[in-house]
């Protein structure tokens, strides 16, 4: 079979497919249509909610959320990471409070920032920030880590000072973990934005979303979880677009990789 | 300065930082005196009260259940489809327009929907919900894996003769391991949080329960706890995969050391 | 003559671009005999050896093994790669490595054991069978490849430069070893090399190739003593002779190929080797 057949005809219908199954599925009432809106009916609802103001500034909103979240995280995260990849002692010295903050998912601390910063932007920033912090942090201490001893000491042999050895030889090297230590975060800090306007009611996607839920509008739960879903697929496919640019002397950018 | 003293000063750094950390965090809250922000030995003890008897049953052997039965479906799952995507090309085309979508949509997102079309807020719907999206990190791993496979171990398999059934359960599988294994990792992680993202929106046990339930109160100290449960879940779970996977990627370090790559 | 190679071509991707590593190659293989393949680097030897072997389909002309077309890799050849630390399996003992294409073959339990066995033992390896590869050195590791090969009791063994990756010392030693194994399992090996020595050394005939697009300059037949010694083989005259003969009929082609034709075909070769996506399982 011809290449381009294979990447462009196949994926196409294969998506053509599953929705036509999708509505099948639902109109011949094997899932009832009141569970199961069908596909029509979904992107109908779907199609009336983005004509609305309201569904915009709450796409906004958490869009919103999820660039502070991110920004915040990577503007601490990398220069922190950066420190302690570079400083073996310092590493080791916070090795344990990482390993130990590390595996707390911030959605338990959703509770406490409800009760003390309350269902603000401030929530869900922090509560953002929190959850993206960590995966960029330990892929920059990594990243760093890894560095080529023997690039190192060839810089170093040409008089290269801390500083331009830093930016010169270690940073570019790291790049490709910084790079999907972005990637990681970025899903984390979208998954968190939505995460407090669902449960906190911070304005949102996912408040509107428990909106439509507490009323028990299917239709238009579907539709929102929809457009969230093309939400993730949109910024994955910027963070990775951006990702491949960036790096596109690397070798690992030769092969593809999916995850 | 000499590699035996700097080698003692690390160690010790290792201890008293944390060490320092925790008196500070005590002084910090002592000082502050909040009701919102019990000091670390307050909370120690509600830890030890609550979870370490009482309610060891009612919440964390649920919460346990969850996690464990999901990410087992999921790793199952997600290696049994990703062998034969990562072998297909034709396969992988059809199928990535799908993993891409669903490995991007969060999580919550789609609680209400599980909720609705399972009809129920038990076991099965927090199993599966937690299996579905775990699926995703063993399942990009797996193709990424086989996908990476050293051409001549392949070239070898076929001047052999050696049948497609063989070839992937002796050749493919181990040779994607190390990649599957990172892959569950990340999912075992993911399973943690989705487990208590989905307790805490709906349900009548489980630690995430016990957030919602002390947050309904106003409960503080039981909300600390909690999330110290949590944390230190995630850490032993972690730990516990660690140990597992020295021992069965054994050959994978040994092999690496010794071979240039 | 068990292996007949008739107009053997081949070329990677088409239009301009198209890459022409094998010409035009034609030679024999007779039963028993130790045939080494030589050229200059870059001159598409290792797809040459890859079409033998049934790994790649040739875009022209047809191998023969006991009259028999070569369509996919036969029963009765094995391979031997360059690459030892990437063909042997290393989540494996070498006693498994060596069992691996003996499991789907219909022997019973009790011969299976004793093929590995007598294998590891004719290559001096029956210390470390329960050893992973990766523990052992480059030549021990070569070895367990060529044990593998013998295990499997082919009638014709190819080799695609066994011991480039190998120290010059421990070469000398899997060179004598490789005689050793073909009279005391009398199979036909069919080598190739880069190393003009080696060839000369190991061989009844040696084909020289031409610069890419191959074809076959050359057929010599070796006619000295045996069996052959390290020392005593390197200090005949007619080795001396015909060593030169090899050296200067490759340096002429090496002059006329230049520099880029055979990066082009390693280039070729190597993107050949990667799956695209879907691997042939």
């Amino acid at each position: 079979m011809p290449g381009w057949v294979v990447s462009v005809v196949v994926p196409i219908v294969s998506v053509l497919a599953a929705l036509g199954l999708w509505e099948l599925i639902s109109r011949t009432e094997t899932i009832s249509q009141r569970d199961l809106p069908a596909m029509s009916t979904t992107v109908q609802a779907l199609w009336s909610m983005i004509q609305t103001a309201a569904f915009w500034i709450a796409f906004g909103q958490t869009v919103r959320g999820w660039a502070i979240g991110l920004g915040l995280a990577a503007a601490i995260a990398i220069p922190v990471g950066i420190a302690l990849g570079s400083s073996d002692f310092a590493a080791s010295a916070f090795r344990v409070p990482i390993e130990f903050l590390r595996p707390i998912p911030s959605a338990a601390l959703i509770p406490l920032l409800f009760l003390t910063l309350g269902t603000t932007l401030k929530s869900e920033v922090f509560l953002a920030t929190f959850g993206a912090f960590w995966p960029l942090l330990v892929q920059t201490m990594y990243g760093v880590r890894d560095v080529d001893p023997i690039a190192i000491d060839t810089a170093r042999s040409f008089r290269l000072g801390r500083v331009e050895r830093l930016y010169r030889v270690t940073l570019p090297s790291a790049l490709p973990y910084i790079f999907t230590g972005i990637r990681i975060s970025s899903t984390v800090a979208l998954i968190l934005a939505f995460t407090a306007e669902l449960f906190m009611g911070t304005p949102g996607l996912g408040q509107r979303l428990n909106f439509y839920e507490s009323f028990g509008l299917n239709p238009e739960i579907y539709a929102l979880a929809l457009a969230t879903g093309l939400l993730g697929v949109a910024i994955h496919f910027v963070v990775s677009a951006l990702e491949k640019y960036v790096l596109r002397w690397h070798p690992s950018q030769r092969k593809g990789t999916t995850a | 300065m000499s590699p035996r003293l700097y080698r003692t000063l690390k160690i010790s750094a290792e201890i008293a930082v944390p060490i320092l950390l925790l008196v500070a965090w005590q002084l910090y809250t002592l000082a502050r005196d909040d009701p919102k922000f019990p000091t670390p030995t307050t909370i120690a003890g509600e830890f030890q009260d609550l979870f370490l008897f009482s309610q060891f049953d009612t919440h964390v052997v649920p919460s346990l259940e969850r996690i464990f039965v999901g990410f087992a479906i999921a790793v199952v799952i997600g290696v049994a489809l990703g062998i034969p995507l990562g072998l297909s090309r034709i396969g992988r085309s059809a199928a990535m327009p799908h993993i891409e979508y669903w490995r991007a949509i969060p999580p919550p997102a789609l609680l209400p929907i599980s909720i609705i079309l399972l009809h129920s807020i038990g076991n099965t719907q927090k199993i599966s919900f937690i299996a579905f999206f775990c699926i995703f990190p063993v399942l990009l791993n797996t193709i990424d894996g086989v996908r990476a496979i050293e051409p001549t171990l392949i070239d070898t398999a076929r001047s052999y003769r050696i049948p497609t059934h063989e070839r992937i359960r002796r050749i493919v599988f181990p040779a994607a391991l190390p990649q599957i294994f990172a892959g569950m990792r990340t999912s075992l992680a993911l399973a943690v949080i989705v487990m208590v993202l989905s307790e805490y929106f709906s349900s009548t046990d489980g630690v995430g329960y016990v957030l919602l339930i002390s947050k309904n109160t106003f409960e503080f100290k039981p909300m600390w706890a909690a999330i110290l449960l949590i944390g230190i879940l995630g850490y032993l779970l972690n730990a516990l995969f660690l140990l597992v996977e020295r021992h069965v990627l054994a050959w994978h370090r040994g092999w690496r050391a010794a071979t240039p790559q | 003559m068990l292996l007949e190679i008739k107009g053997l071509g081949k070329t990677y991707g088409t239009g301009p671009t198209a890459t022409h590593a094998v010409g035009d190659v034609s030679f024999s293989v007779d039963e028993g005999e130790f045939v080494c393949v030589v050229g200059p680097s870059g001159c598409g030897k290792t797809t040459l050896l890859k079409c033998i072997g049934g790994l790649l389909r040739p875009s022209a002309g047809e191998v023969l093994l006991r009259g028999s077309p070569v369509t996919g890799p036969p029963e009765r050849m094995a391979l031997v790669f360059q690459e030892y630390s990437r063909s042997l399996m290393p989540w494996m003992s070498v006693r498994s490595n060596v069992l691996l294409p003996l499991r789907h073959k219909k022997l019973s339990k009790r011969e299976r054991t004793s093929l590995v066995e007598d294998a590891l033992g004719a290559v001096g390896l029956t210390r470390f069978m329960d050893r992973y590869p990766w523990q052992l050195s480059g030549g021990m590791q070569q070895r367990v490849a060529i044990a593998r090969a013998l295990a499997y009791q082919p009638s014709i063994l190819l080799m695609d430069e066994p011991f480039a990756s190998v120290d010059a010392q421990t070469r000398g030693d899997l060179e004598d070893l490789v005689l050793q194994v073909r009279d005391e399992f009398g199979i036909t090996i069919l080598f190739v090399t880069h190393d003009i020595d080696e060839s000369v050394y190991l061989s009844d005939r040696v084909v020289v190739l031409t610069h890419s697009p191959t074809e076959v300059k050359e057929l010599i037949p070796v006619e000295l003593p045996k069996p052959r010694d390290q020392i005593a083989t390197k200090a005949e005259p007619d080795f001396a002779q015909l060593r030169a003969h090899v050296y200067r009929l490759i340096k002429r082609e090496q002059d006329v190929q230049g520099v880029v034709a055979p990066q082009a075909v390693e280039v070729a070769e190597a993107e050949a080797a990667v799956p695209p996506g879907g691997t042939a399982v």
